[in-house]
């Protein structure tokens, strides 16, 4: 019975989704102040209606409810609690749930935290909002029902898939989710401003925590993602421009532009449009993510079970909402420019170039990823560019932002002071230079290593100059207010992400071996021993383990006990033993028995020495703390009086003090 | 004018996905074509899966044009397709052949029982190395093979009645074509 109550609960969301889309947006439209009204309680009640249908699927799985067909086909009796909740997305229908499910938890925190935005201007942003509920809300209903019977029911389900029996991958899609779906307050912003013909700065003010918030998720969600990979795979690579890969990275590179193109769109109310094309564009990546894992266009590790339908189905949607915004764009954009000028020699400038970059970085990405379609469309056979085409060009593109990135904070808005920026680019260079000249000793002149030294050393360092600075010139309580310390932090990170990029993929050393019980294998100052395998079993899994000890100059550093588990319905999976450092990890994969099966003769092992990986997610998880903290500053917070928001008024002495500071 | 350029672009990008859309459901799927296409299948000697003492092997199938489909009771896909193949089975004209792909035996024969059996004969590859000298990338996936012994057809990915009808159909009565 309840989940034909979770089929009802999802209609009943997606009429109260319409009622949100429609109502107030032909309230703003008109005028009609008891239209925009209904914008907050439509969201309200599509939210409960939401959260019950999501609800009522956990329940399905926990209680082994195999009548539904979702759940059968994605639980079994032996999975564990905490996985059975991980099941509830583990697969298409689900997923798109939890999408929905998070639409909903942004909009209700949109509707509460948008109340000294104009009525219409609200109205507005909440209607878009339910726009794409109604789309998603309709696609689940008519596509993809996870609440679909499965009679006679079944004594026992099928599993899910062993893949994401992983704490890193409970985590990873919601996190995504977060993100992508969290580009859609900003995507609704725009619209919103579009249709309205006006965008004010302290509107972009507003939208501007959301879109850090955004990136902070889905930063944290793809550094999940790259750390399961890691752990999980058993090869060792952290990143493998995969389609699927590529379509959450693509917003990624977007927000990245956007959260830059905001600040100087608030600070300075320049490039307005600019702003909203990234807006538009962040969000349709996103839906172009989910367009790419679902439709079966593309294959790839990740897809979900595809079928042409709903590639059709998320076409026409993808149509509708962004070739809607572009048009939209297309003739609404000469409303809402203005702003003030700048110099060629100015922090606009430099942020200006960064967010170009970023933007060509996202089409280069999407133009490899999409390159097996062309090439059927132009038919030139099956071809695909790999690594190799996004490892040359990526690093190409990003180098005029490594270097760019130390002197934002430097250079004033409007017109930069060249005196300032000399002096601290100098330092800059001097500790790069002498960094990379030490490092060359140590790396037996390895050039990618070095440029990597050089050039965590040159972002780290000015970032760390400005750090000093700061808090020489200000005083107490004003030196770091939350909004630059994120961007402190999220540059800080790019130095560590750098240091773990180029000296992991530049120094690792890789070995496939055949080792017998008592081989040792020496990697460096690394002695590896093979101590053979013994039976250990898991909740829902049972596993050969072997035993790795590992010794560094004769002392013992660890034991390590890679896996080969299989789970009940034969399915293999590897769980690779890391031996994490800050300065290196060991991973050890087991392969295969050698001898004929005979499990305690020699196995394949894959041994890796890989310096300084762990700094790629720490990395990451700096540019996340980046994104988190500079959305929680309180300026943003603050109401504003109506003299303030003009969008043609002088800055007042207050936010003249913020543009300083910010980045 | 410049500021219809994101649309412009948009629509090119639109037309190709929607061209992807077409093209995977009138094309070989998935990624590179199967390289054993028009090469003889690998040689095989598997168990029934009802009766493992029994074995079949590609010498017992010679001289007549069989279809193996690849699919296993963990496999999600695979449920989505199985009331295609229970409902296209019959009027395929030549036997289908299930391919028990890293399963255990008792889920496939649960999973059988409760879905439909629309196999002539299922056989059974537990370890899945037979599975590796058809190149198979997961399931499901279908062969179409001749009386010969030659792979004709591959799908990776479920049939759906738009497949068979566009694919499938052709090429059994390619096959039927050219039998003596």
């Amino acid at each position: 019975m309840t989940p034909e109550l979770g089929q009802l609960a999802l209609i009943l969301a997606m009429l109260l989704a319409m009622a949100q889309a429609v109502l107030p947006l032909v309230g703003a439209w008109r005028g009609n102040r008891a239209l925009m009204a209904t914008a907050r309680p439509a969201a309200a009640g599509q939210a409960v209606f939401v959260a019950l249908a999501f609800l009522i699927l956990v329940w399905a799985f926990l209680h082994f409810d195999f009548s539904v067909r979702y759940v059968a086909d994605n639980s079994n009796l032996e999975l564990p609690w905490y996985y059975r909740i991980a099941a509830v997305w583990g697969a298409h229908e689900g997923s798109l749930l939890l999408w929905i499910l998070i639409l909903n938890v942004w909009t209700i925190a949109l509707a509460i935290f948008s109340r000294n935005l104009p009525e219409a201007f609200a109205a507005r942003v909440l209607g878009v909002l339910g726009l794409i509920s109604v789309g998603f809300l309709s696609f689940t209903i008519f596509t993809s029902d996870p609440f679909g019977r499965l009679l006679p029911m079944p004594m026992n389900g099928a599993d899910l898939n062993p893949v994401l029996q992983d704490p890193g991958m409970t985590f990873h899609p919601p996190m995504l989710y977060m993100g992508y779906v969290g580009f859609s307050v900003a995507f609704a912003f725009s619209i919103a401003a579009l249709l309205g013909g006006s965008m004010e700065q302290a509107w972009v003010r507003q939208a501007r925590p959301w879109t850090n918030a955004a990136w902070g998720f889905l930063t944290c969600g793809i550094v999940a993602g790259s750390w399961w990979a890691y752990a999980e795979l058993g090869w060792g690579g952290w990143w493998f421009w995969d389609p699927v890969e590529n379509a959450s990275f693509m917003p990624w590179l977007v927000g990245a532009a956007l959260i830059h193109a905001q600040a100087i769109t608030e600070k300075r109310g320049s490039l307005r449009a600019w702003t909203i094309l990234l807006s538009i564009f962040a969000f349709s990546l996103s839906l172009l993510g989910t367009f790419l894992v679902r439709s079966g266009v593309l294959t790839s590790v990740h897809a979900f079970a595809s079928d042409p339908r709903r590639g059709v189905y998320i076409l026409v949607f993808l149509a509708i909402v962004v070739g809607g915004s572009l048009l939209l764009y297309a003739l609404r954009a000469p409303k809402v420019m203005g702003g003030k000028p700048f110099a060629v020699f100015s922090r606009e400038t430099a942020l200006l170039i960064g967010n170009l970059m970023f933007a060509v970085a996202a089409a280069m990405v999407l133009l490899g990823t999409l390159f097996p379609l062309i090439g059927d469309a132009l038919h030139l056979g099956k071809i695909s560019v790999g690594p190799p085409y996004f490892g040359l060009l990526f690093p190409l593109l990003m180098t005029p932002v490594v270097l760019l990135l130390p002197m934002g904070p430097y250079l004033r808005w409007g017109k930069g002071d060249g005196g300032l920026l000399k002096g601290m680019l100098i330092r800059c260079a001097i500790a790069a230079v002498a960094c990379a000249i030490v490092a060359a000793f140590f790396v037996d002149g390895s050039l990618k290593a070095i440029v990597g030294v050089a050039a965590a050393v040159w972002v780290g360092a000015g970032v760390l100059l400005y750090v000093i600075k700061r808090w020489r010139e200000m005083p107490h309580g004003r030196r770091y207010p939350a909004e630059m310390a994120g961007m402190l932090f999220a540059h800080f990170g790019v130095a560590v992400f750098l240091i773990g990029v180029l000296l992991s993929e530049s120094l690792s050393v890789s070995r496939d071996v055949r080792m017998a019980p008592g081989d040792v294998q020496t990697i460096g100052s690394y002695q590896f021993r093979f101590d053979g395998i013994k039976q250990t079993t898991g909740p829902n899994w049972h596993a050969e383990q072997a035993s790795v000890t590992v010794t560094h100059d004769g002392k013992l550093l660890s034991v390590m006990h890679p896996q080969k588990r299989t789970y009940p319905h034969d399915q293999v999976q590897t769980e690779s033993a890391v031996d994490a450092g800050i300065t290196r990890d060991l991973y050890v994969a087991l392969g295969e028995p050698m001898d004929a099966g005979n499990l305690h003769g020699a196995w394949a092992l894959r041994v890796y020495y890989k310096p300084f990986v762990r700094w790629i997610w720490g990395g990451g998880l700096l540019m996340m703390l980046g994104g988190f903290v500079a959305a929680c500053d309180r300026r943003f917070r603050v109401k504003r009086t109506a003299t303030e928001t003009a969008v043609t008024t002088a800055p007042s002495p207050n936010t003249r003090l913020a543009g300083e500071a910010q980045a | 004018m410049s500021r219809l350029v994101p649309f412009l672009g948009f629509v090119l990008l639109a037309a190709l996905l929607g061209f992807g859309i077409w093209w995977n459901t009138g094309h070989d799927p998935r990624t590179v074509p199967s390289p054993l296409i028009n090469k003889p299948a690998p040689d095989f000697v598997l168990p029934e899966l009802d009766d493992p003492a029994k074995t079949v092997s590609k010498a017992s199938l010679l001289g007549k044009p069989y279809l193996v489909n690849v699919f296993a009771s963990w496999c999600y896909v695979c449920g989505e397709e199985h009331p295609v193949l229970m409902a296209e089975a019959n009027q395929l004209g030549v036997p289908l052949i299930g391919y028990n792909y890293k399963d255990a035996p008792d889920d496939a024969k649960a999973w059988l029982a409760r879905h439909g059996n629309p196999y002539s004969m299922v056989i059974a590859d537990r370890s899945g190395r037979t599975a590796l000298n058809f190149g198979v990338y997961g399931a499901p996936e279908t062969y179409l093979i001749d009386a010969r012994g030659i792979i004709r057809y591959k799908r990776i990915g479920p049939l759906t009645p738009e497949v068979i009808k566009q694919q499938l159909e052709p090429a059994i009565a390619a096959l039927k074509k050219e039998a003596p």
